[in-house]
């Protein structure tokens, strides 16, 4: 009794795992019962129940409700795929014009609007594209194919690579200095030489177009969610939901909405990289101390100025940090397209990849990982950049990066012309150097691979076997023993102790959703999936956290090398574990753990770190050794932001697991990648979409919540 | 009385959400406590006082009691909940957003405790910032403030950015914003709070200095009950909301209108603070010496010269007419005794 009152938070959980795992024995495997593969649901089947609404038929096996609850919300992806169509083909026709056949032709007006704003972004993407590579594609916009034909010397050049590397490199040194500058410099002469110029560019295009919209949208919402409460209400689920929701799940409906290629590609990408953006705004402008929004009204400012000239240049670092962002998810985003058509670098690591060719997808893997890393660096070094008084420097001071530029552009051109006297009747190396006409490294890379598999085979192999027979079909099979009502209590259960009522209507009212939906089995298995990621990954992260930490220049040293792998778009992890493991779940599984590593790692330094100094020298006062310090004192106040790493852990995890349907899971992301070729996909492959993303709010639920309260029992809100 | 510039009546300033209806509601008699209880909280409670012309008030309290809260219904960054403030006789809370715009384009400067420079714009671009807000052409404006730079003392900076000044010289940048724009009233809250005691001092002696040259209407806001001394010509005394007591600082440390107001006081040297015309004896007294000392003097200053003199001591004003008297053992009175009861 006495241990009752002490600890009554830990009786009361306690008491609910204990009602967990009685309700799990009470009900029983249903006979009928088993794990359904591959398309199974769509055939028709005499045991399936069927039930009608919205005018929909829903078919389903039906099961006991307590082990497993009846889809009541299958309807929903046919009839969000259903209004989607109708939308896009039936609703609220129009007379428009045509300019190519020169008639009025009736369209429904969603689809109109989409095919110009489709046409817009096919233009700019183009535009661009033709400056860095060269075409013609623009001056027909202008014009017509006839005139082309008739001034074929109209046709776009193109721009040297050797100017845009050096382009690159002066930018860098502007921003950063000699380091960021020579790095630059390299990854462009690397790109250009290992014969992967034009996909880079194409992708870098995509990024020019996508990256200036998302900004422009995002601050403006931004400015307005910080200006209206009102909006800022409004936008705050959107927001949760598309930070938890996996890139993948939105390229379904873009294949519907806006079809599919680069255009469709840009504008999902705008979709997913506003909220970074929104979020990163309001952050800045809340930042913003008082005092100056009150000196910026007492000098007299209208909102206007208030807004452009006092708000936005205070907020500047935290725009340009959600800049950063924006490049990031732009990026990551240009490659994972590559399932929608987008060309570029993710294009060919898609194309490499599906023919198992290793070699090639880690060079384009390579590219990828060079480019992000740039671009990070030079965006944050923009962010950091602090502005200088230039009014006493001479002209050649104030511009002499301009200078440089143009005088590189110059001898640029110049090469490229005595480059056509070089290489006659071949390609002009000194121009650009066509794709795969580089040197290759793949032969080796894939030689290495074979080397590998010839010599290590029995010992993955036997690794694999073991750890898929003896852990993760096991495992497996426990996640989906779980009957739904136990788990449902579980949920339940755990967001009322940590969060009391409010709490655990949130966390039951997404549970249920996904209860509802026609795929609990595959969410089930995303969750042992992740779950089996995220606990290997904290016990490496928080390990190589704190031992880290010990030491000032290796925690600076594991931040700094967690920022390097943080910016590689998620695919790219996929490369080196098929070389090693081959397409198995195995591979899957390391990849989510390297990936769901890194902020495991990085919220334990940070956190260990954020204890104050005070705390340190009291501590140490009293005479404590260096454990007791870490255990008594650090630990416990670095927890509650270690558990904020727990979150990202998760984020990250599904993530993975989900981008691993490629590899072949039977995941939730299976079925994503499955809508993705489906006509009738979108709705199915938004709402799995929305299933993800709430497994991910769930966690994130709880989970913030505790942190909350554990903070302000610290005092360290 | 010279001309009154800014007026209060019975400003009421109440945070929460029925704050407007509750205060209808007790026609003006506002309890902190009942309110609180009804999730409201008081700021400014019935506050009515007028500054003349010319004429710095200092409002001196502890950290919430309002004062800044005070300071922000006047100068209207957040709208008072009851009551009518005038500013040269216009009333402040009828102003639509353009008129309130025009006037502080036009007559109001305001300093800030954590001097609130803009980081991006270099000192000269900070201070030249109010005036280009009203479509000064730069060159003008510029100019305009490298005069105010001159004034605060900080040629040969006028390039540095804040991030590479001292906190008093950033308040320097402050005081000159604010007075770029040649504003008739002056806000100042809590301008020397944040920096270090020696540089506090020093900026209090440079404000005065200013003061004296500018003769602006001024509003200080501090929570240094010696810094209110120094500087006022009047003091507001808050606590909780309410003006406890508003007087010359000599007035206040002679009388304190409450106990709050006398523990601030206890403590305060008073020959420093008061000056002869405050504790001489104003009957006609024909047995004085030869000794005249001015009724302005502080009594540090004469202390010791009227102490050395046997007989009653004739006070005279700027036209060297006796005006009063005063006893050697008045000013030992003063000093040392009757504290505890007030004098």
């Amino acid at each position: 009794m006495e241990y009752l009152k002490k600890y009554p938070k830990l009786f009361q959980w306690l008491f609910l795992l204990v009602v967990f795992f009685a309700l799990c024995f009470a009900i029983d495997v249903p006979e009928t019962y088993k794990f359904i593969r591959g398309q199974a649901e769509f055939v028709k089947d005499p045991n399936q129940s069927v039930y009608f609404f919205l005018g929909k038929e829903v078919r389903y096996y039906a099961f006991d409700v307590f082990w497993r609850l009846p889809p009541l919300l299958g309807w929903l992806p046919i009839w969000i795929n259903d209004s989607l169509f109708f939308l896009m083909n039936e609703w609220m026709p129009m007379e428009f014009w045509n300019e190519d056949t020169q008639e009025f032709k009736t369209r429904p007006i969603l689809l109109q609007i989409s095919r110009n704003l489709t046409a817009f972004m096919t233009f700019l993407i183009e535009l661009i594209r033709e400056i860095l590579l060269g075409g013609l594609e623009t001056i027909v916009a202008f014009t017509s194919w006839d005139f082309i034909d008739a001034y074929p010397w109209l046709e776009l050049p193109g721009l040297p690579w050797t100017i845009v590397a050096a382009g690159a490199a002066i930018l860098s040194y502007k921003l950063s200095g000699k380091g960021l500058a020579l790095f630059a410099g390299l990854t462009m002469i690397y790109i250009s030489i290992f014969g992967q110029w034009k996909p880079s560019m194409q992708t870098l295009s995509f990024i020019l177009v996508a990256a200036p919209l998302s900004f422009i949208f995002g601050l403006g919402l931004g400015i307005a969610a910080y200006k209206s409460k009102r909006v800022e209400k409004a936008l705050y689920p959107i927001l949760l939901v598309m930070q938890t929701m996996p890139q993948y799940a939105v390229l379904v409906p873009a294949l519907v909405l806006f079809g599919v290629g680069d255009h469709a590609a840009v504008i999902i990408t705008m979709v997913v990289a506003v909220p970074p953006m929104i979020l990163l705004t309001i952050l800045g402008l809340r930042a913003i101390p008082p005092e100056v929004i009150e000196a910026g009204r007492m000098s007299g400012c209208t909102n206007w100025q208030l807004m452009l000239k006092v708000l936005i240049p205070t907020a500047r670092r935290d725009i340009l940090i959600g800049v950063n962002q924006v490049i990031m998810v732009c990026f990551s985003m240009a490659v994972i397209s590559a399932f929608i058509g987008a060309k570029g670098l993710g294009f060919n690591l898609l194309l490499a990849l599906n023919q198992l060719n290793i070699g090639l997808a880690l060079e384009a893997g390579l590219c990828i990982s060079l480019i992000a890393i740039l671009l990070d660096k030079m965006s944050l070094a923009w962010a950091n950049k602090q502005t200088d008084y230039f009014g006493n420097l001479t002209f050649f001071q104030r511009n002499k990066n301009v200078i440089f530029f143009a005088a590189s552009f110059v001898i640029g051109i110049i090469l490229a012309y005595v480059g056509t006297f070089i290489f006659k009747g071949s390609f002009n190396y000194l121009f650009e150097i066509p794709h795969n006409k580089g040197i290759s490294t793949a032969d080796f890379w894939n030689k290495g691979v074979d080397w590998i598999f010839d010599t290590f085979f029995v010992y993955i192999k036997a690794f694999n076997t073991w750890l898929i027979q003896d852990v993760l079909q096991p495992m497996r099979a426990l996640y989906l023993r779980m009957p739904a009502v136990a788990t449902l209590v579980l949920a339940v259960g755990a967001g009322y102790l940590i969060g009391g009522i409010r709490s655990a209507l949130v966390v039951a009212a997404l549970t249920l959703f996904i209860a509802l939906s026609p795929w609990w089995d595959r969410a089930l298995v995303t969750l042992y999936m992740a779950t089996f990621g995220v606990v290997i990954s904290c016990l490496i992260g928080f390990t190589v956290g704190t031992l880290c930490f010990q030491n000032k220049k290796s925690a600076a040293f594991m931040l700094g090398v967690c920022d390097i792998f943080q910016t590689f778009p998620s695919f790219v992890y996929l490369i080196p574990v098929m070389m090693l493991f081959g397409i198995t779940d195995t591979s899957v599984l390391i990849a989510v753990i390297v990936y769901a590593t890194i902020p495991a790692t990085r919220y334990t330094i940070e956190g260990l770190r954020s204890v104050p100094v005070g705390l340190h020298e009291a501590a140490t006062m009293s005479g404590v050794n260096k454990f007791q310090r870490l255990t008594k004192i650090e630990f416990p106040l670095a927890f509650p932001h270690m558990m904020l790493g727990l979150n990202q852990t998760i984020v990250f995890a599904l993530f993975m697991v989900i981008i691993g349907a490629f590899i072949g899971t039977e995941d939730l992301g299976q079925y994503i990648l499955k809508a993705l070729s489906d006509k009738n996909g979108a709705g199915i492959g938004l709402t799995l979409g929305i299933c993800v993303a709430f497994i991910g709010l769930i966690f994130d639920n709880l989970i913030r919540t505790w942190v909350e309260k554990r903070k302000k029992h610290l005092g360290i809100a | 009385m010279s001309e009154t510039v800014i007026k209060c009546e019975s400003v009421y300033k109440i945070f929460g959400e029925n704050a407007k209806k509750m205060l209808e509601e007790s026609n003006g008699n506002v309890d902190a406590k009942t309110f609180q209880e009804k999730g409201c909280i008081v700021g400014v409670n019935n506050a009515s006082f007028e500054v003349a012309k010319g004429e710095m008030l200092v409002v001196m309290g502890l950290s919430g009691s309002g004062k800044s809260t005070l300071l922000r219904c006047i100068s209207r960054l957040t709208d008072a909940t009851g009551g009518k403030i005038f500013i040269e006789g216009q009333d402040l809370l009828e102003l639509n957003n353009k008129e309130l715009i025009e006037l502080r384009r036009s007559k109001m400067g305001m300093v800030f405790q954590s001097f609130a420079l803009l980081p991006h714009k270099t000192v000269v671009e900070n201070i030249a910032f109010p005036l280009q807000i009203k479509g000064t052409k730069t060159e003008e404006s510029i100019n305009r403030a490298m005069e105010m730079v001159k004034l605060v003392g900080l040629d040969g900076r006028e390039n540095y950015f804040p991030r590479e000044l001292s906190g008093g010289q950033q308040q320097r940048v402050g005081i000159a914003r604010s007075l770029a724009v040649e504003p008739d009233i002056w806000f100042l809250d809590e301008p020397f709070s944040a920096l270090d005691p020696l540089i506090r001092k020093e900026m209090q002696d440079e404000f005065l200095r200013l003061q004296e040259k500018l003769q602006k209407t001024i509003m200080f806001i501090t929570h240094d009950f010696d810094e209110a001394l120094k500087l006022a010509d009047r003091i507001a005394i808050m606590k909780d909301g309410i003006i406890e007591q508003l007087d010359t600082p000599a007035n206040i440390v002679l009388n304190p209108a409450t106990e709050y107001v006398r523990k601030f006081t206890e403590e305060v040297p008073r020959e420093k603070v008061l000056i002869i015309e405050d504790v001489m004896d104003t009957s006609s007294n024909d047995n004085l010496g030869d000794l005249k000392v001015s009724k302005d003097e502080i009594i540090e200053n004469v202390a010791e010269k009227i102490l050395t003199q046997e007989k009653i001591v004739a006070v005279v004003d700027s036209g060297n007419n006796i005006v009063g008297s005063i006893k050697p053992s008045k000013i030992i009175d003063t000093v040392f005794g009757g504290r505890k009861n007030g004098s």
